[in-house]
């Protein structure tokens, strides 16, 4: 097990070099920086005075530097102006716009965002669950019906318009603001209980609105295991021994089943985190979603490169859970010598 | 117990019975008609007939159709032009459609609003003014336009009355009527899907098919590849290559850059399913007699493998419409893709970025409805047509 674990991690890292080189493509891809946008335009009003120290700050960010020279000092690969200090020693770089570190920006947002991400994966555990088994055991009755057609309303709606179509009924019927992160009146109180408890009230209504597509798909996918396995032959062999229904149940055909439900939440886990970026754009939850917009509209190319490498990081950290729970449940998996990626 | 009182038992005098006719050995072999159709149908002839029995995706086929008889007749189904501005109607509210008036059956109609300002608010009240009917008219004259960019016209499926007004849904803060910027916004909305799927479709043809049929190390790496941007969240990325698209570029070219940047992250899954299928197709006689009768990759791939999944491409290429279609749509809405003069359902619902305004004007929040039928109509399309992919199963 311990040797997967580490050949698992082990691949992470081409993955994770890739995946920051490209990012570093994308983020340089528009025309320009933002100190030579800044130059052009104080050149434009006739000052002279301060694009002296915007040059310096050319130099000291090696914006001038090549292509690649850039990308591997920012990942840290390559001495800088600084010697070694990129991504890997930990430095996340500077964000021009708000003239501060990068990790002084986005620090505040990063648990938030972990949390709301967690937060959903478990809920779509959670809720998938025991639906796909209740669906699957009860096939063709209200209750499925109700549950697949409520599944296909949460897949096809889309999450930042649910979020929009919340945000407007919760207005209207309630005058409340489900919007944010806490009620009004905490901001700025020092933290307490009743604080604490507006805050995770505030999150549930998100963590539903990101997870409903995920947690429909899963049912479904669920529910069509569980039924394959229900109509083999050793199911009804365990019932004319005389199985209990549930102990038959638990102990066979759902152990079959969970399998490819667990993996599938893996290729689940970058839509969700795609689904945490807009919809905390769209109920202003302060999350790294709504830095990064203005960080790309403002073409804050460290600030937005690093955010876009967190996410991407995120997601295959989630990734590499759900592979690991895979392991821990199938010995194919674990034993077998080949990866499961 | 006697045998007479089981049940089911046969009754004892039963007469021995020939069938005079001749014995036919290959009787099990002959078919009925309704056989010998179904064997003599084509692979999608088949298919239709199964699609046809899916009656959700069937249905689901024609309601898209009526929404994309918008793209081509956009200007002659919507009564105002996209940017029209009406400055006498600002955040005017829907005029509902009426068909009596005082008991009495006058045809579609609505009724005239009067506006007046109130001092307190700031705000523009509007109220329906019961006296003044004002029927829609319908096959007129009214605003005009250049149908296609290539001719003026001023042909309208319907019209407001003369002198009055006809805003089913309401306008916008510029006095922009709703229905037809969403008449217009479905133009761009729903091809951006289908421009994007084409290129997703070439990417992944080229992709997979070379994975699949040379395998080897172009496999592993073209794998790789996929793998990686699958785990990649589409939207930030999308985002962020939305924001490098130069701002001075125009409407047209951004569009076009906006479908390539859908294509761009799509075709992974597609690719996948190439891949695999080619795997499998590889091995089959057909394919193998074609190589050996000295058939180029080119040909053996273009001619022999693709006809085999034409209908599975088809079928996940619907299902990956939707996803375009709302990627467009949260990309405008953030101010990232489309903007003005462009419409689309995302710029349109641009408007509806600040909750408290929706509050008030509530009917900005309408893009949500065609977009929300719109997706869940290709989704049960695309189950349907994936059920119908595999005919012989």
């Amino acid at each position: 097990m311990i040797y997967y674990i580490i050949r698992r991690i082990l691949m992470m890292i081409p993955t994770l070099l890739v995946i920051s080189f490209l990012t570093f493509f994308i983020i340089e891809l528009p025309t320009g920086d933002y100190i030579s946008n800044q130059i052009a335009a104080l050149k434009a009003s006739g000052e002279q005075s301060s694009i002296a120290k915007l040059e310096f700050l050319r130099k000291e960010f090696s914006l001038d530097r090549p292509f690649f020279e850039r990308y591997l000092i920012w990942v840290g690969l390559w001495p800088g102006p600084h010697g070694f200090d990129g991504l890997i020693q930990g430095n996340w770089g500077w964000s021009f716009e708000f003239d501060k570190p990068v990790d002084q920006v986005v620090g505040p947002t990063l648990p938030l965002t972990i949390v709301l991400n967690f937060a959903t994966i478990l809920f779509v555990y959670v809720v998938s669950f025991p639906i796909g088994i209740y669906s699957a055991t009860r096939q063709y009755s209200w209750g499925d019906y109700g549950f697949t057609f409520l599944g296909y309303i949460g897949l096809a709606t889309p999450n930042f318009l649910l979020a929009l179509i919340l945000l407007y009924l919760f207005n209207r019927w309630f005058g409340l603001s489900v919007g944010g992160l806490m009620a009004p009146e905490y901001i700025d109180q020092p933290w307490s209980f009743d604080k604490a408890m507006s805050v995770l009230a505030h999150l549930i209504v998100p963590t539903i609105v990101i997870g409903t597509s995920g947690t429909a798909a899963m049912i479904r996918r669920l529910r069509a295991n569980l039924l394959d396995e229900l109509h083999k032959q050793y199911v009804t062999t365990g019932r004319a021994k005389g199985l209990k229904e549930n102990q038959l149940l638990v102990k066979y055909p759902l152990r079959m089943a969970i399998n490819p439900f667990i993996a599938d939440i893996g290729n689940l886990i970058p839509s969700l985190v795609s689904g945490s970026v807009i919809v905390s754009v769209v109920m202003s939850l302060p999350t790294v979603g709504p830095v990064l917009l203005s960080a790309l509209q403002s073409q804050d190319q460290f600030l937005s490169g690093f955010i876009l490498l967190f996410v991407a990081v995120l997601t295959l950290i989630g990734m590499l859970i759900s592979d690991l729970l895979l392991a821990v449940l199938d010995p194919r998996i674990r034993l077998g010598g080949r990866a499961s990626s | 117990m006697t045998m007479d009182a089981r049940d089911g038992a046969p009754p004892r005098n039963v007469e021995h019975y020939v069938d005079p006719t001749p014995f036919n050995p290959t009787v099990t072999e002959e078919m009925t008609p309704e056989q010998e159709r179904y064997y003599q149908a084509s692979q999608w002839q088949i298919m239709w007939w199964k699609f046809k029995r899916h009656k959700l995706a069937v249905w689901s086929g024609v309601i898209l159709i009526i929404f994309y008889l918008c793209v081509p007749f956009a200007e002659v189904i919507a009564p105002y032009g996209a940017n029209t501005r009406d400055s006498q109607h600002l955040f005017a509210p829907p005029q509902p459609l009426h068909l009596f008036h005082n008991g009495e059956f006058v045809g579609p109609f609505v009724y005239g609003m009067t506006s007046e300002i109130d001092m307190e608010t700031l705000q523009w009240v509007f109220t329906e003014n019961e006296d003044d009917v004002q029927p829609v008219r319908f096959f007129c004259r009214g605003a005009s336009y250049k149908f296609w960019g290539l001719f003026d016209a001023d042909f309208h499926l319907f019209c407001p009355a003369e002198g009055g007004t006809l805003f089913l849904i309401g306008t916008d803060r510029l006095g922009r009527d709703q229905f037809s910027g969403l008449v217009y916004g479905a133009r761009l909305s729903l091809t951006v899907g289908l421009v994007g799927v084409t290129i997703s479709i070439v990417l992944g043809l080229f992709f997979g098919g070379i994975a699949g049929y040379f395998g080897g190390i172009l496999d592993s790496i073209i794998q790789r590849m996929i793998e990686i941007i699958r785990s990649l969240p589409e939207l930030p990325l999308w985002m962020a290559l939305s924001a490098a698209l130069p701002v001075t570029w125009s409407p047209v070219w951004i569009y076009f850059g906006l479908t390539i940047i859908l294509g761009l992250l799509d075709w992974p899954g597609l690719a996948r399913a190439v891949r695999s299928k080619l795997l499998s197709l590889r091995e089959e006689e057909y394919a193998k007699a074609a190589v050996l009768m000295g058939a180029k990759p080119k040909r053996v791939i273009t001619r022999h493998l693709l006809p085999g999944f034409t209908s599975h491409i088809i079928a996940s290429a619907t299902l990956s419409i939707p996803a375009m279609i709302l990627g467009e749509t949260a990309l405008s809405y953030l101010n990232l893709g489309l903007r003005r003069p462009a419409v689309s359902w995302g710029v349109l619902l641009n408007e509806a970025q600040n909750i408290s305004v929706v509050t008030v004007y509530p009917w900005l929040m309408a893009p949500v409805i065609p977009i929300i039928i719109v997706v869940l109509a290709f989704n049960f399309l695309g189950d349907g047509l994936r059920d119908a992919a595999d005919p012989y199963k």
